[in-house]
């Protein structure tokens, strides 16, 4: 039982707590944010500069190795900086399910690119009626001449415009939620019969609904074995979620230091707000709760590094 | 960042199963299991069982009888003894009084104290809560006043748990009445209960239980050597005590238990119905306490591991000890609910008496202390500090504000 960073972690908390303080202001991220990209590509380049994003992925693969308790350092930060680049779609939803199973041609053809920031990726898990559960897929894909055929409707799908790569689970067998029976395919962006409709999130990111109207992907598209493609989706939101509750942390750091910090300042009837009693007891409640859920955070980052 | 438990660890885990298969008095497991009273014989043998274990003050230094285990065998320790349903520690000697005299007593007064405290043959008390001052309890009034080689006490103490079984008691009391700040002045005194001049008065709570008691003092003679450390530094020696049992009072272990047991009691179904269990409204209040309490139980080994490698326990102790008394009542809540219609009967009659059978009682065994332990369960939320005073802790010690 241990609680500490060893001293590469340490290290790679230094570096992403520097950034988020000195280089990522509010002010230069909202203007970004108001971009047409919605986010800055120089700034993404230089979180691959870091090598921020090759941490999830192995040494032969070209990246550092790290697992869950990387991850969960970088977006703890990230989360603290409210970071708009798409970390959690390229690198971790898209990333994780190429790593994870991807065949050697596949991983040669996408993650140099991942990696080096220049291309990022998307994964289409839900569908509008699927209420979080990853097996209900009603997406098809049927065989076509040794090719398949996909026609479906994704929903939500973080980073999908501007994703190079999207990976779609579709039904190669079975019924609506069977687990079995539902394969992965790596679609090129611009692949004829894929409508998007895309918008911005309410978190200041971007998503898009994804229409499939019989596309056709060749055989070496399918990533994994067929009928399997499951326990690879649920591999990358294993991380996903574990990524997002990181930066949720992050966020209520952030919130309980900024809502003490104003509350010593702004006065009323004479006093600092945060003088009075019923004002302290609920930023207290934030303190708590903040650990608390921080508490969860480890668990759930060793538990995933023990593979639980 | 590292969850596994070493093979050293497991293998003191099975050390601990095995004590408690072995030395666990069966009569007091019985109690306990049956939800029946227990007598201050009972809490003493146990505590014995884990004295002769050389177990019994697991926090101590172990130059006075303390073990030198790690944040993580400490860990284990205490949640291997709440899964097996073992008595609570009576706190008052080994957590409380026994730590304030190793690390501010006389050498003389670690001699004499500290064995008796160790093997549980001296039963204390603590003294600090009057009529007057609770939450503020620097404002408190017991004088103690010298005469020769005595201090002369006079006041009354209240909510004093179980002083009517005490041999000792661990007063706060005023020495000097002549100081700039209130928390001045006050001393940190032992005294013997059968000392003239000592009455117990019982206080008889909504529980029907006999817990707590006022004890008062008229003209109470006590050697100058009862006292610990120096004359009108009370205040210090009394808050490092007050740290070592919010920790204690989370009761994080004990609630796991609690909770465990509950899925099992709920997850048989009764004949020709369905389990309560797979009511999901059920399911859902005891999911989130469930999570709740995972959430506490990081939060405690955090803290553990933090004392472990030289960090302080602080304000975090405040923590552990408001979310771990919500928890805690809101387990109580649940039990109650679970209990549904057996809620109501109130019989202390019924579970104060070892020998009575299942039959003779009313409803199933485990309902029949569950508003009552409700009840009793208030107390959680107040002693040790009320949840609203850890929050001025928390937020002028953490917060700065
Ligand atoms: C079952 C039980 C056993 C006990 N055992 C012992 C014992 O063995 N020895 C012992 O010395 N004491 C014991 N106590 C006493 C306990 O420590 C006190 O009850 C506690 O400190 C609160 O004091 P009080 O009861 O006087 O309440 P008060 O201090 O009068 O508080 C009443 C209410 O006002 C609130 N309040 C008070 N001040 C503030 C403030 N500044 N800000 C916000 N809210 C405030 C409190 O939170 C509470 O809700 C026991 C109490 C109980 C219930």
């Amino acid at each position: 039982m241990d609680f500490s960073l060893n001293d590469e972690q340490s290290l790679l908390k230094d570096s992403l707590e520097r950034f988020i303080r000195s280089d990522y202001d509010f002010d230069t991220r909202r203007a970004h944010l108001r971009s047409e990209l919605g986010y800055s590509q120089a700034t993404y380049e230089r979180f691959a500069e870091f090598g921020w994003t090759a941490v999830p992925f192995t040494e032969e693969d070209g990246g550092f190795g790290g697992g869950p308790v990387e991850l969960m350092l970088l977006m703890e930060q990230f989360g603290r900086g409210l970071v708009i680049e798409p970390y959690l779609a390229s690198i971790v939803m898209a990333g994780g399910a190429l790593r994870h199973s991807g065949s050697a041609e596949q991983k040669a053809q996408w993650l140099p690119g991942l990696i080096d920031g220049s291309i990022t990726g998307a994964l289409a898990c839900q569908e509008p009626h699927g209420r979080f559960n990853l097996a209900r897929v009603a997406t098809r894909a049927q065989r076509h001449d040794g090719d398949w055929q996909l026609s479906g409707h994704k929903a939500v799908v973080l980073n999908a415009r501007d994703a190079s790569v999207i990976i779609v689970p579709a039904r190669t067998a079975g019924e609506i939620t069977d687990r079995d029976g539902i394969s992965l395919f790596a679609l090129k962006q611009g692949t004829k019969g894929v409508s998007l409709r895309s918008y911005p999130t309410v978190d200041g990111l971007q998503a898009a609904d994804l229409m499939l109207d019989g596309v056709h992907v060749g055989a070496d598209a399918m990533i994994g074995k067929e009928g399997h493609g499951l326990a690879i989706l649920e591999r990358a939101i294993d991380d996903a979620t574990l990524a997002v509750c990181a930066e949720a942390v992050g966020i209520m750091a952030v919130l309980v230091d900024k809502t003490v910090e104003y509350s010593k300042s702004r006065k009323q009837f004479g006093l600092p707000i945060g003088a009075f009693q019923a004002l302290q007891h609920r930023m207290v409640e934030m303190f708590m709760e903040h650990e608390q859920t921080r508490s969860l955070l480890y668990m759930a980052a060793m538990k995933l590094a023990a593979g639980a | 960042m590292d969850l596994n438990f070493s093979e050293a660890d497991s293998a003191f885990r099975e050390e601990v199963r095995e004590f408690l298969r072995n030395d666990y008095p069966a009569d007091i497991r019985e109690k306990m299991e049956r939800s029946v009273r227990l007598g201050r014989e009972d809490f003493v043998r146990w505590q014995q069982a884990l004295f002769q274990r050389g177990w019994a003050a697991p926090n101590w230094p172990v130059e006075h009888g303390g073990t030198g285990w790690s944040a993580t065998q400490k860990y284990i320790f205490s949640t291997e003894l709440a899964l097996a349903n073992t008595p609570a520690i009576i706190p008052f000697g080994l957590s409380m009084v026994g730590p304030v005299i190793y690390t501010y007593g006389s050498e003389a007064q670690k001699q004499r104290f500290l064995p008796d405290i160790l093997a549980s043959r001296v039963w204390w008390c603590q003294g600090y809560s009057e009529p007057g001052a609770g939450s503020d309890l620097a404002s408190l009034k017991m004088r103690a006043d010298r005469d020769g080689d005595h201090y002369v006490i006079n006041g009354t103490k209240t909510w004093t748990t179980l002083a009517q079984f005490a041999d000792w008691i661990f007063l706060l009391a005023r020495t000097t009445t002549d100081v700039a700040r209130k928390q001045e002045g006050i001393s940190f005194i032992l005294a013997d209960m059968r000392s003239a001049g000592i009455s117990v008065r019982p206080i008889i709570t909504i529980d029907g239980e006999h817990e707590v008691n006022e004890v008062h003092f008229e003209n109470v003679r006590v050697p100058v050597d009862n006292l610990v450390g120096e004359e009108g530094k009370g205040w210090t020696y009394g808050k490092l005590l007050l740290q070592h049992e919010r920790a204690g009072i989370a009761a994080v272990a004990r609630s796991k238990f609690r909770l465990e047991r509950l899925r099992r009691l709920t997850a048989e179904a009764p004949e020709g119905g369905e389990a309560l269990l797979d009511d999901p409204v059920f399911r859902r209040k005891l999911a989130a306490l469930e999570i709740e309490l995972l959430a506490l139980e990081y939060t405690d080994l955090r803290t553990l591991a933090a004392v472990a490698t030289g960090g302080a326990p602080g304000p975090e102790s405040s923590i552990l000890k408001i979310k771990g008394t919500e928890v805690q009542q809101a387990i109580d809540e649940l039990y109650m609910e679970a209990a549904g219609c057996y809620a109501l009967p109130f019989t202390p009659e019924l579970y104060a008496t070892p020998d009575i059978d299942d039959v003779q009682r009313i409803g199933p065994p485990w309902a029949a202390d569950t508003t009552p332990h409700y009840l009793n369960g208030r107390k959680v939320s107040i002693y040790g500090g009320t949840n609203e005073i850890q929050k001025n802790i928390i937020s002028k010690a953490v917060l700065g504000l």
